[in-house]
C-alpha cells in the first residue's frame, strides 16, 4: 500500500503561533479554565487575608488535597468512559473503617488492613462495571444505591462506637501526618524530573524531525521545560519554608502522572477515551468496550478507597463522618472544574490535581475568613455549576 | 469491462450470505438474502432509502446477528459479530454515519484498536507518519491529524473513515454510502480507489443510492428492495434499468406524458 506513496512530506508547511496551540492540544488546552480559576481565586483569597498564602497555610492546603484529590482522579477516569459514580464518598469511607477495624481491633499490620481497604474498592468497582456493561443500568442510578449501602456497611464496620481512633505511632498515620520529602530529596526530585522531561521532549523532537513530521520548536520545548521547572522549585523552595511537601502529596502527583501516561500513551488509555467519546462507535471499531468500562469504574473505587485510607491517616481516625456529602461532591466537582466532561471522552488526569486545588483553596480560604458552611457551600455549588456551564459551552462549540 | 476478469475469478467466493434475514421489531430489514462476492470483484448494492442496504452492511461488519441464515467466508460457516471478529477476518466497513469518535483526532480513530506500540506505549511518531502517507494516498485534504475530527469537515471525515477501513489491508471492504457527503473531486477519487482495490484483489461491497456513481466501477449490481434482493444485474445495466428496479416504477423512458399518479402502480 505504500508503494503508492512516493516521498515523504512535511505535512504542515512552516512554523508560526498556531503550532504552539498544536502542540497543547486537548487535555491541556481544556484546563486553562481551571487554571485560571485558580489564580483568581489564589489572588482574592490572599488579598483578603494575606495569611492564605503563607507558606504554612499552602502545606496544609496540600495535605487537604491530598486525600480527595486521589478520590478525584478516580472520579476522571469514569467520566472519560461516560460513566459517573457517586458512591466514591461513601466507599471511601468505607475503606477508612477496614483501615481501622483491621488494625486497631483485629490486630492486622497497617499493610495488610490497607490492602484489604483497597481490594474492597475494586471488587466494588468490578461490581458496578459489570452492572454496567452486561445489564446496561444506568452507572447514575446503581452507584446513588451504593452511596446508601455502602454507607450503611461503613456503620456496621464501625460498629456501635461510630469512632475508631489509629494509634499515633501507626505509620500510616506518621507518613500521612507528619511525612514530609527531606528537602536533599525533594531537590533532587526536582532535577530528576526536569531533566527527564527536558530529555524525552528532546527526543520525541528528534524521532518526529526523523519522520519528517511537524516537531515543536526548541523554544516551545525550552518554555515548557522552564514553566515546569518554576513551578516545581518555586513549590518545594516556598514549601520548604514549612514543613515542605507532605508524602501524601507527593504519592497523589505521582498517581495523577501515572494515570496521565496511561491515558494518553497506552491502548486501554485510548479505548477509555473512544468509549466515553462514542460507545458504539468504539464497539465497531472493534474496542472491548465491556473490559473498558470494568476497568475504569474498578480504577476509580480502587482509588476512592485508597483516599479514605490517605483520609483516615490524616485524621488518625475513621469515623461515620468519614467520606460524607461533601467528600464525593467535591471529587467529582473538582474533576469537572478540572476541566473532565461530564459528557465523557474529553479530560484528562491532571484536572483530578487542578480541579482539586481550587475547590480545597475556596473551602481553606472561607474557613480561614471565619465564614460559615453555608457560604462555603454557596460558592463552591457557583463555582461548579460555572464550570459545568463551561464544560457544556465547549462542547456545544465544538458540535457546530 | 468484465469479459477477461470472468476467467480470473476464484470459484469459491470469499464471502457470501445465505437467507440471511434481520429484523428489527416488526421491521424485515433484510429478507432471504443471498449474496456472493469474490476478490477482484466489486460488488454494488444499490436500492432505494431504508431498503435495507445499512442493514446488510451491519450484517457483515458484524454489528448486527442475523436472525436467520449463514454468513460464510472462504466457502466455511463464521459468525462475525462482534465487530472486533468480522475485522480481524478481514473484512473492513466503512459506515454510513463513518461512526467516527469525535473527541478524538484523526490518528487516534484510524488506529483504534490497532494502535502500533513501541514497549507499553503507543508509538505515535509511527502512526502519525502511517497516518499521513495514507491521507496522501487519497489525495485527502486534512489540515492537521492532530484535531478532533468533529472540527473535520464532512468530506474530509468521510476520507478519513475510509482510510481507516484500509488500515490492515483487509479482504473485503464494505462501503456504506462512501460518496454521499463528498465533492466531485473526492467522489472521483473514492470510485478510483474503489477500482485500485478491485486491481489489488480485493473484494468489494460498495452500497449506494446514487446509481449513477456505481456504473463505472461495478462488476455486478444487487438491486435490494424492501429487504429482498430483487435481481442482480452485470455492471452495465442502464441507469433506467436499475431505477426502474429499485422503486419498482415503470421505466421513466416508457412513461407518457400526464401525471406521476398515472404511471405509478
Ligand atoms: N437499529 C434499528 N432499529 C430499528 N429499525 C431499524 C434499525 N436499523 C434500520 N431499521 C429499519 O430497517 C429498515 C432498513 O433500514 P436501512 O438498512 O438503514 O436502509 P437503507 O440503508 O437502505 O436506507 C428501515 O425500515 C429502518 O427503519
Ligand atoms: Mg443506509
Amino acid at each position: 500500500m505504500s508503494a503508492v506513496v512516493t516521498e515523504d512530506r512535511q505535512p504542515f508547511g512552516g512554523g508560526g503561533p498556531s503550532r504552539l496551540v498544536d502542540r497543547v492540544r486537548g487535555a491541556h488546552l481544556s484546563m486553562l479554565p481551571a487554571l485560571g480559576a485558580l489564580a483568581l481565586v489564589w489572588l482574592v483569597l490572599g488579598v483578603i487575608d494575606p495569611a492564605f498564602l503563607s507558606a504554612e497555610n499552602l502545606v496544609n492546603l496540600t495535605l487537604q488535597s491530598a486525600p480527595v484529590g486521589v478520590i478525584a482522579l478516580g472520579v476522571v477516569m469514569v467520566l472519560l468512559v461516560g460513566q459517573i459514580d457517586l458512591s466514591v464518598g461513601s466507599l471511601s469511607g468505607l475503606a477508612a473503617a477496614v483501615v481501622a477495624v483491621g488494625t486497631v481491633n483485629l490486630g492486622w499490620p497497617v499493610a495488610v488492613s490497607i490492602l484489604a481497604a483497597i481490594a474492597v474498592g475494586v471488587v466494588v468497582g468490578l461490581g458496578y462495571g459489570l452492572l454496567s456493561a452486561r445489564l446496561g443500568v444506568p452507572s447514575f442510578v446503581f452507584t446513588l444505591g451504593g452511596l446508601l449501602l455502602l454507607a450503611g456497611v461503613q456503620m456496621r464496620v464501625l460498629g456501635p462506637a461510630g469512632s475508631i481512633n489509629l494509634p499515633f505511632e501507626s505509620w500510616l498515620v506518621r507518613t500521612v501526618q507528619q511525612g514530609f520529602l527531606p528537602p536533599v530529596v525533594a531537590w533532587c526530585l526536582v532535577v530528576v524530573v526536569v531533566a527527564g522531561s527536558a530529555t524525552l521532549h528532546l527526543a520525541d523532537r528528534f524521532r518526529r524531525l526523523q519522520a519528517d513530521l511537524q516537531a515543536p520548536s526548541l523554544g516551545s520545548i525550552a518554555a515548557r521545560t522552564g514553566v515546569l521547572a518554576v513551578v516545581l522549585v518555586g513549590t518545594v523552595a516556598y514549601l520548604g519554608t514549612a514543613r515542605g511537601v507532605g508524602y501524601s502529596v507527593v504519592l497523589f502527583v505521582w498517581l495523577v502522572v501515572v494515570a496521565d501516561v496511561l491515558l494518553r500513551r497506552t491502548r486501554w488509555g485510548r479505548s477509555v477515551r473512544a468509549v466515553g467519546s462514542d460507545r458504539r462507535a468504539a464497539r465497531l471499531a472493534g474496542v472491548a468496550v465491556n473490559r473498558t468500562v470494568i476497568s475504569c469504574f474498578a480504577a476509580c473505587s480502587g482509588l476512592a478507597a485508597l483516599g479514605g485510607v490517605l483520609a483516615a491517616g490524616r485524621l488518625a481516625a475513621a469515623n461515620q463522618g468519614t467520606g460524607g456529602t461533601d467528600t464525593y461532591l467535591t471529587a467529582i466537582a473538582a474533576a469537572v472544574i478540572g476541566g473532565t466532561s461530564i459528557f465523557g471522552g474529553r479530560g484528562g488526569a491532571w484536572s483530578a490535581l487542578v480541579g482539586v486545588l481550587v475547590l480545597q483553596s475556596i473551602a481553606n480560604g472561607l474557613t480561614l475568613l471565619d465564614l460559615d458552611l453555608a457560604t462555603q457551600q454557596m460558592v463552591t455549588g457557583t463555582v461548579l455549576v460555572l464550570a459545568i456551564v463551561v464544560d457544556t459551552f465547549v462542547r456545544r462549540r465544538r458540535e457546530t | 469491462m468484465t469479459g477477461d476478469r470472468v476467467q480470473e475469478k476464484t470459484p469459491v467466493p470469499v464471502l457470501s450470505l445465505r437467507g440471511v434475514s434481520k429484523n428489527f421489531g416488526g421491521v424485515h430489514a433484510l429478507v432471504d438474502v443471498d449474496l456472493d462476492v469474490r476478490e477482484r470483484e466489486v460488488l454494488a448494492v444499490v436500492g432505494d432509502n431504508g431498503a435495507g442496504k445499512s442493514t446488510l452492511a451491519g450484517v457483515l461488519a458484524g454489528a448486527y446477528r442475523p436472525d436467520a441464515g449463514e454468513v460464510r467466508l472462504d466457502g466455511a460457516p463464521v459468525v462475525l459479530d462482534p465487530p472486533a471478529t468480522a475485522r480481524a477476518l478481514g473484512i473492513a466497513t466503512v459506515f454510513q454515519d463513518l461512526a467516527l469518535m469525535d473527541d478524538l483526532d484523526v490518528v487516534e480513530n484510524l488506529f483504534l484498536g490497532h494502535e502500533t506500540r513501541r514497549g507499553p506505549l503507543l508509538d505515535e511518531v509511527a502512526m502519525e507518519r502511517r497516518a499521513w502517507a495514507l491521507l496522501d494516498q487519497l489525495a485527502a485534504t486534512v489540515p492537521s491529524v492532530r484535531e478532533p475530527v468533529r472540527t473535520l469537515s464532512g468530506g474530509q471525515r468521510q476520507v478519513v473513515a475510509v482510510a481507516r477501513a484500509l488500515l490492515g489491508s483487509p479482504r473485503v471492504v464494505v462501503l456504506d454510502e462512501p460518496t454521499a457527503s463528498l465533492g466531485v473531486r473526492q467522489t472521483a477519487e473514492v470510485l478510483n480507489l474503489v477500482v485500485r482495490l478491485r486491481e489489488r484483489g480485493h473484494a468489494v461491497v460498495l452500497i449506494s443510492h446514487q446509481a449513477a456513481d456505481l456504473q463505472a466501477v461495478a462488476d455486478r449490481i444487487l438491486v435490494l428492495r424492501l429487504g429482498q434482493v430483487h435481481d442482480v444485474f452485470t455492471g452495465d445495466t442502464s441507469y433506467e434499468d436499475l431505477l426502474a428496479a429499485m422503486t419498482g416504477a415503470v421505466r421513466p423512458g416508457t412513461r407518457r406524458g400526464g401525471s406521476r399518479k398515472a404511471v405509478a402502480p
